[in-house]
């Protein structure tokens, strides 16, 4: 485990992007394939698994070391970390010298932790208490945190991806769709992940492609082009899924690379229709059959996160998915196509489904519509219709476009009807005042650096309903890494989309952008950090928008 | 919690003061007669008509408060007569010329501490526990989590940290007044005899200690680098003020670390935006704060800076002495040597 505790150190210390995907890189080569498998979950997030509270080590530091628990909090009050502020006072707890103990990481994470775990009161106390005496310094804190699952390294999933290019020599893509799907440390998997193209036997049924992204519209480099070579559609506000269907089986991913088929079994049924070896990206939505539009995102809430759905709920919020990509066809990867074909065979593949199943699936599986467009003139009012179908903006895609890995700005773009609009990620909170006194109501959003880290970006106040609030208010307090005063730090997990007037540079900011008026538009809960904007992305708005001022 | 009104030692709007000896300790204000227990800002400042401190540390003081001001020296245990008190200086380990005060009058003891640490500096006089029937105690470190490495060790790893680093400038990032001649105090003993660069903050120090004979490696002052002559494998000692300032301009590619008590939490060493942190400080860790009060036979303790409340509280319920924390009056009073 030493090993794996100088990286994250090595990490920590290290600010330049080529240094840190060294380190992973030099990690993952010299550590044995089995190690190299967890340091790689424990890396991209993959493994949180709680195998003690935070609260039993505590007790178990607070016995031995017969501290006052007052005490214990104040210490934890300033460290803001309890797995920290317990191997902070581990001298305090007078172990006896011991052996140094040295076990590889996969040991730990296979055997000795869950070991741990199983075991019952005072058995359970000698056993933290020896390991310890037994861990170096700097193992305890990892050793704290991998018990507890709070383990969180600040590196980005894609500097990961780069370092396993670097070792195994396959393109990062290829690794990014490798990971795709979840990811079972062991020797077997880490072997498989680093495989030579040749060789690869097939990754399980189940696998998702990586989603293709789009930033926020630049529009001087669209109006440039000619809008002929551009697919305009409806942006949906729904959540981006990839419905697969290989060998009779039916998989449903959302973006978070989490299977929701549980809390879609309508649509479940309906892939039904779909040839084996099919993969449709699309929107899911909540759409009642004979509706204009989708219902908006409140009823799409009420689907997601509830398993095996009544049947009051199925009738109240029936779901639709609505195609726009079609990446697999009889097993066959079309990402390399350009979307213009994708875009044909997605077409004949919906038409081409059976006559007798049309009505019930064209009312499940739906065609995004492609929007024509003569003039770049004509994309602005075509965007102030969207709130009018129920859509959030306009997506532009390039027709000559592959599906990539990603986000790689010019090929796709979103036109969101907001004139700014970022999704970021909930890093501090304060207790309002008045009305809204020891409630967190005032809010510091981050958004991504090129560094893979989150950076304040803008405070915002408004836009929750009460219930919202309250329920926010409850997870701060659960969730809080770190107080400053009256403000307190909490875990990089919550994403909201942000809506503001205009962007300015400011040298006041640390993320050297002033925002206005900045307010909460939605709480994603769909989202996961990772997927939250990044601080180029609201650099090419600030541009974007000077642009359209000259 | 205030001092008694009638006590040896009260507590005035100028700061700690003795009518017995009609002198003030470490005075906020300017004040007819000051005992000085060392010269940081927070503790020694402008403006009194007399000064009174450990001889070693007169040339800090006339440096930082002005070449006329009405200085005494005093040596370290030697015990004088002022107005109806006895006065003696012992030392505190904290920076040259760093000291306890003890005051005795109408047969009681009372000790201030200053700022005070256990462990071993090459560049002061080792603390030197005192026995007194009250203590007045900082705490700016007042929680177990602080628990100090001796600072050789420390000192090891901040070489290991410059050498490994030889096309990049080091900047190394320290208290003006104390850290950063320690620092070169422990390099020089652990061998580094070639020179080290240092922001004006720091070299306006060197003087005094050098003539007080301690042993440093040889400095410059960055100012005086022409501009051509590359900084990569040097190490630079500068005041924390200076980082992320236009003073960094010159530096290229450079790998920063900030050196202080601090730096044991992760979050702080996160927050602050060094790639390094090193945890040293000049004051005591939780258990040199215990040791001190323990060693010293306080029956009433009172405490400063810091976590004073919780200290107090600790020395309360679990030791079993009287102790009490001084009251917000000395909370913001730091300004230069938090560490």
């Amino acid at each position: 485990m030493q090993a794996f505790a100088d990286l994250i150190t090595q990490l920590e210390r290290t600010a330049g992007t080529r240094a840190r995907v060294e380190a992973l890189a030099a990690h993952v080569q010299a550590a044995d394939a089995a190690d190299g498998a967890w340091a790689l979950a424990l890396l991209l997030g993959k493994r949180r698994r709680r195998l003690i509270t935070g609260r039993r080590l505590r007790q178990i530091c607070l016995e031995r070391s017969g501290l006052p628990e007052w005490l214990f909090d104040s210490c934890y009050a300033q460290v803001g970390d309890s797995a920290e502020t317990i191997a902070l006072l581990l001298p305090q707890l007078a172990l006896p010298p011991t052996p140094p103990l040295e076990l590889p990481l996969a040991d730990w994470m296979e055997t000795r932790l869950p070991a741990l775990a199983a075991l019952e009161a005072e058995a359970q106390a000698e056993a933290v208490l020896a390991i310890w005496a037994a861990l170096p310094e700097g193992q305890c804190f990892l050793f704290n945190k991998l018990l507890t699952g709070g383990f969180r390294v600040g590196v980005a999933a894609g500097l990961v991806t780069r370092a396993l290019a670097q070792v195994s020599g396959l393109e990062e893509a290829e690794l990014a769709h490798r990971l795709m799907g979840g990811f079972e440390p062991s020797s077997a998997a880490m072997q498989a992940l680093l495989a030579p193209l040749a060789a690869g036997a097939a990754g399980p049924i189940s696998r998702p492609y990586p989603f293709c992204l789009a930033s926020p519209l630049e529009a001087e480099r669209l109006t440039a082009t000619d809008p002929a070579g551009w697919q305009v559609e409806w942006k949906w506000d729904g959540i981006r899924t990839q419905l697969i269907r290989r060998s009779g089986q039916t998989f449903l991913w959302s973006r978070g690379e989490e299977l929701i088929n549980a809390s879609f079994p309508e649509l479940e049924v309906a892939a039904d229709e779909l040839p084996q070896g099919t993969v449709l990206d699309g929107e899911l939505t909540v759409w009642p059959a004979q509706a204009p539009q989708p219902a908006g995102f409140g009823p799409l809430q009420r689907r997601l996160g509830r398993q095996k759905p009544g049947a009051a709920l199925l009738r109240e919020c029936p779901a639709a998915f609505v195609a726009y990509d079609l990446l697999e066809m009889g097993g066959q990867d079309l990402r390399p196509e350009p979307l213009g074909r994708r875009r044909a065979a997605l077409e004949g593949l919906l038409q081409g489904l059976p006559e007798a199943a049309r009505t019930p699936v064209a009312g499940l599986l739906r065609l995004s519509p492609v929007l024509p467009l003569g003039h770049w003139d004509d994309l602005e009012p075509l965007r102030q219709r969207a709130r009018s179908v129920g859509a959030e903006g306009l997506m532009l895609k390039a027709l000559d476009s592959v599906y990539g890995v990603g986000r790689r700005r010019g090929a796709w773009w979103k036109h969101k009807l907001e004139p700014m609009e970022l999704d970021a990620v909930l890093l501090y909170a304060q207790a309002g005042s008045g009305r809204r006194a020891n409630l967190y109501t005032d809010y510091t959003f981050g958004l991504w650096d090129g560094e893979g880290r989150l950076v304040s970006f803008a405070k915002a106040y408004t836009g929750l309903d009460d219930s919202e609030i309250g329920e926010l208010d409850r997870w701060i307090r659960r969730h809080t890494t770190e107080r400053f005063g009256p403000v307190r730090a909490v875990e990089a997990l919550q994403v909201f989309t942000l809506g503001f007037e205009g962007l300015q540079r400011s040298t006041r900011h640390r993320s050297g952008l002033a925002v206005r008026f900045p307010r909460i538009l939605r709480w994603r809960r769909d989202r996961t950090p990772g997927s939250a904007d990044s601080l180029s992305s609201a650099l090419a708005l600030l541009e974007g928008s000077a642009a359209a001022q000259r | 919690m205030p001092l008694p009104s009638d006590g040896l030692i009260q507590l005035t709007p100028e700061g700690l003061y003795c009518p017995a000896a009609e002198a003030w300790i470490d005075p906020w204000r300017p004040v007819p007669r000051a005992l000085i227990t060392h010269g940081h800002a927070d503790h020694a400042r402008p403006g009194c008509g007399a000064y009174w401190a450990v001889a070693a540390g007169e040339g800090v003081l006339r440096q930082r408060l002005g070449t006329d001001i009405a200085f005494t020296g005093v040596g370290y245990g030697q015990e004088r007569r002022l107005g109806a008190a006895l006065v003696s200086f012992h030392s505190a380990g904290h920076v040259l010329g760093s000291a306890q005060i003890r005051i005795t009058a109408g047969g009681e003891t009372w000790l201030i501490s200053g700022d005070y640490k256990r462990d071993a500096d090459p560049t002061c006089a080792p603390f030197e526990p005192v026995d007194t029937d009250v203590l007045i105690t900082e705490a700016t470190f007042g929680l177990p989590i602080y628990r100090w490495r001796p600072g050789r060790q420390v000192a090891a790893e901040i070489l290991a940290w410059w050498r490994q680093a030889p096309r990049r400038p080091s900047l190394l990032f320290a208290y003006a007044f104390g850290k950063a001649q320690r620092l070169l105090a422990e390099l020089a003993v652990l061998g580094v005899d070639e020179e080290v660069l240092l922001h004006g903050a720091v070299q306006a120090l060197m003087a005094p200690y050098r003539n007080q004979g301690v042993v440093l490696p040889p400095t410059r002052p960055l100012s005086e680098l022409p501009r051509s002559e590359s900084l990569a494998g040097r190490l630079v000692i500068a005041p924390p003020a200076a980082h992320r300032s236009p003073w960094m301009k010159r530096f290229v590619n450079p790998q920063t670390a900030f050196v202080s008590g601090w730096m044991a939490v992760r979050g702080a060493r996160r927050r602050r935006g060094f790639e390094r942190g090193f945890a040293l400080s000049d004051h005591a860790d939780w258990d040199g704060l215990l040791r001190t009060v323990r060693d010293s036979g306080a029956r009433q303790v009172y405490v400063t800076h810091g976590n004073s409340d919780g200290l107090a509280r600790y020395l309360r319920e679990e030791e079993g002495l009287a102790a009490e924390p001084l009251g917000p009056a000395f909370e913001g009073q730091r300004s230069e040597a938090g560490s």
